[in-house]
């Protein structure tokens, strides 16, 4: 009978590992229904790049409030994770505070975890003011109605919650131990929960031994349903940022991707010993032809897709986009969503069927709008201002490319422009024998 | 400005047997916008002032196909560009300079794959490194105490990380550089980049000319200068719509290092 609670404990943990692996599984086929791209050149680079903005959160910081008190969250989130592999062995093993041995180690490891679980605490309340009390424009976009809105907020409820039962145990772990109650060892400093021990006064053993064990069980049960929640929320980006830095694009910002299969066509067109009716040859498979442009997302690149679930809504993007600030449609950050919601869409629907059925939906339109694609000035403002990486006009410059070849979609201005181009290389209508005529007037 | 002045022709040179030291790419809104027109004047000035061995490539040119590109039209886009890089790798041409940040980044970043390699440089770059080189000399002249606030274009900026070469010569010239609120890196678009200067923009609530405008015209600027002839049109339609075009000009880095030299 001794050994319930260790078996309970571990198959708790089974559960909750293992239904978080199952989905990230998902993840990453999902995000492998994408097009190929090499990204496995320049690895110093892309190790430097990680290392600066999801590491060391350098762009975090170009927005010094939130920046810093995002730094808080995120050092105590890692540093306090070192008590969860103490909890875990105790749980698995029925000890309690395995690593007291420690002694003055000990004492300044749980006392650093106090105040970090403090930090954490008045940072996700300052947070949460951000966005509730004092609106900051940015959360309060119309993509952010409704579950974006509630997300980012139960997030924020999660994180105050599982500081509070931290702080709580580790109070009546210290009352208990003053107590000299069974198993309580003397251990660990508290420089935090020690403010709380007059909220316990009076309380039995029993009690405090019920309410430490409590505290205990919902901290670590809660960390578990945490990980799991990440699948369903926009939270996965404190996983995702790390190898959507690493495979970040390294080319100078204004350059746009060449699209080899345009290449093909343009030198068949360049070639006068061509011929233009002529079978393909024997090793080519004569398949459906490749699609230009992208007009769902199995016709965006899996660095794209990853960018879509790495994001985390923070909207920096969008309060940057020259677009966006002049009451147009377009929203870096919606595009990001959309890609990923329609992604989860066709993933649960593989899921359901076993491969993709048509479902008579797609990115464009039924998510994305040309209204939103044309309103892009391609200023890559967007694109500076991501703290990890995440590149939406890549995506916005695939969609027109799929509006304009695929389906001659473009607003009529565009047109004329580009029928100026192709008549005499100027996009206005001047004859290109003119071109040096400013020199003598 | 009406004088003729001299602009030697890739295939003048050629027939001369010469090459020269760098090819001056004049651009679309260079040849044709009357605006930006100066601005090419201007830069030929200062080109002929630092005996400069320069040519253009006249009825040769193409649009680069930038807009085309940023429009989503890949074809047309690559048609232009295998076009230039013929007729450019024809006259075995290594160097180019540009006074149009949208040539300069296409030229620079999306020809090479296409087998177009050069070594590209938009014209404030230029004109530092020949101001480094001693060629060109740079004085305060008739801007000497002016408010001069440097709108940085996408397509040098955030795009090319180029930032300094343009302050550096407006330092020269010893006028008072006063910073937008937003610049460098944060600088905000005119509004003109990815194909929008050819089309109306979509349904909002203000152009963004006009928004940027207010950005500069903030720091009660004397001049706006700009490196773009894009900019420059966005920006001086955006003084127009706020009636300020008395006392705020608008003019490219080019400019005004001709115009304060009287050349």
């Amino acid at each position: 009978m001794q050994y319930i609670p260790n078996i309970l404990f571990i198959l708790v943990l089974i559960a909750g590992i293992g239904y978080f692996t199952k989905n990230v599984r998902k993840v990453i086929r999902n995000i492998r229904l994408g097009k190929d791209i090499d990204r496995s050149d320049n690895k110093g680079e892309r190790f430097k790049n990680m290392a600066r903005s999801a590491l060391g959160q350098s762009k975090m910081v170009r927005r010094p409030v939130a920046g810093i008190l995002h730094i808080v969250v995120y050092l105590g989130f890692i540093i306090i994770n070192i008590e969860v592999l103490e909890i875990i062995i105790d749980g698995i093993f029925g000890t309690h505070r395995i690593f007291a041995f420690l002694g003055g180690l000990y004492d300044f490891l749980i006392g650093a975890f106090e105040v970090l679980a403090f930090l954490v605490f008045i940072g996700v309340v300052l947070f949460w003011i951000r966005r509730n009390v004092i609106k900051l424009k940015r959360f309060w976009n119309p993509e952010m109605k409704g579950w974006p809105k509630n997300d980012g907020n139960l997030i924020l409820y999660f994180e105050m919650v599982l500081m509070t039962l931290f702080l709580v145990m580790n109070a009546a772990d210290l009352q208990l131990q003053a107590l000299g109650a069974d198993h309580y060892v003397k251990a660990g400093a508290y420089p935090v929960s020690q403010y709380l021990l007059p909220l316990l006064d009076g309380m039995s053993e029993t009690a405090l031994i019920l309410l430490e064990r409590t505290c205990w069980w919902l901290h670590i049960v809660g960390i578990l349903v945490f990980l799991n929640y990440l699948y369903f929320s926009k939270h996965l980006h404190i996983l995702l940022a790390f190898p959507n830095t690493y495979y970040g694009d390294l080319n100078p910002k204004g350059e746009l991707d060449n699209l080899e299969a345009v290449t093909k066509e343009v030198q068949l067109m360049m070639d006068p010993s061509a011929d233009p009716f002529a079978a393909p040859a024997d090793d080519q498979q004569e398949g459906e032809p490749e699609k230009f442009g992208a007009s769902d997302v199995a016709d965006l690149n899996w660095v794209q897709l990853l960018n879509a679930y790495t994001c985390t809504e923070c909207g920096r993007c969008t309060s940057e986009c020259p677009a966006n600030q002049t009451g147009k449609k377009l929203s870096p950050r919606k595009i990001m969503m959309d890609t990923r919601d329609r992604l989860k869409e066709v993933g649960d629907n593989i899921d359901k069927n076993g491969s993709f059925v048509d479902d008579g939906k797609q990115l464009l339109n039924d998510y994305i709008t040309p209204e939103e694609l044309w309103a892009c000035t391609s200023c890559n403002a967007c694109v500076e201002t991501c703290p990890v990486s995440i590149n939406p006009l890549s995506i916005i410059i695939d969609m027109r490319r799929y509006l304009v070849m695929e389906q001659s979609a473009a607003p009529s201005d565009l047109n004329n422009m580009m029928t100026n181009i192709e008549n005499n290389g100027a996009p206005w209508p001047f004859n290109q024998m003119d071109r040096l005529n400013w020199s003598d007037e | 400005m009406s004088e003729t002045v001299k602009v030697p022709t890739m295939a003048e040179y050629m027939a001369e047997g010469k090459k020269p030291e760098v090819l001056f790419w004049v651009g679309c809104a260079g040849s044709f916008d009357d605006r930006a027109k100066k601005i090419t004047k201007a830069f030929v000035k200062l080109l002929h002032n630092a005996n400069v061995d320069f040519a253009v490539l006249g009825t040769e040119e193409s649009c680069t196909g930038d807009p085309a590109k940023r429009a989503g039209n890949e074809f047309l886009f690559q048609m232009q560009a295998v076009t230039n890089i013929e007729v450019m790798n024809a006259y075995e041409i290594k160097k180019v300079v540009t006074a149009c940040p949208h040539c300069f980044n296409t030229l620079k970043n999306e020809y090479p794959v296409l087998g177009g390699d050069y070594e590209v440089m938009h014209h404030t770059q230029f004109l530092k490194s020949l101001l480094d080189e001693g060629r060109l000399k740079v004085e305060g002249g008739r801007f000497k105490g002016k408010r001069i606030t440097f709108h940085d274009p996408c397509y040098l900026g955030r795009a090319n990380n180029v930032y300094e070469a343009p302050r550096d010569l407006l330092r020269k010239l010893e006028v008072e550089l006063v910073e937008m609120k937003r610049c460098k890196r944060n600088g905000l678009c005119c509004g003109a980049g990815g194909a929008q200067m050819f089309k109306e923009p979509e349904p909002g609530n203000k152009d963004i000319n006009v928004e940027r405008t207010e950005d500069a015209l903030e720091t009660k600027p004397d001049i706006i200068a700009a490196g773009c002839p894009f900019c420059n049109t966005m920006m001086t339609d955006g003084v127009k719509s706020k009636e300020k075009e008395e006392s705020v000009q608008v003019m490219d880095v080019a400019e005004l290092i001709a115009n304060a030299q009287d050349l």
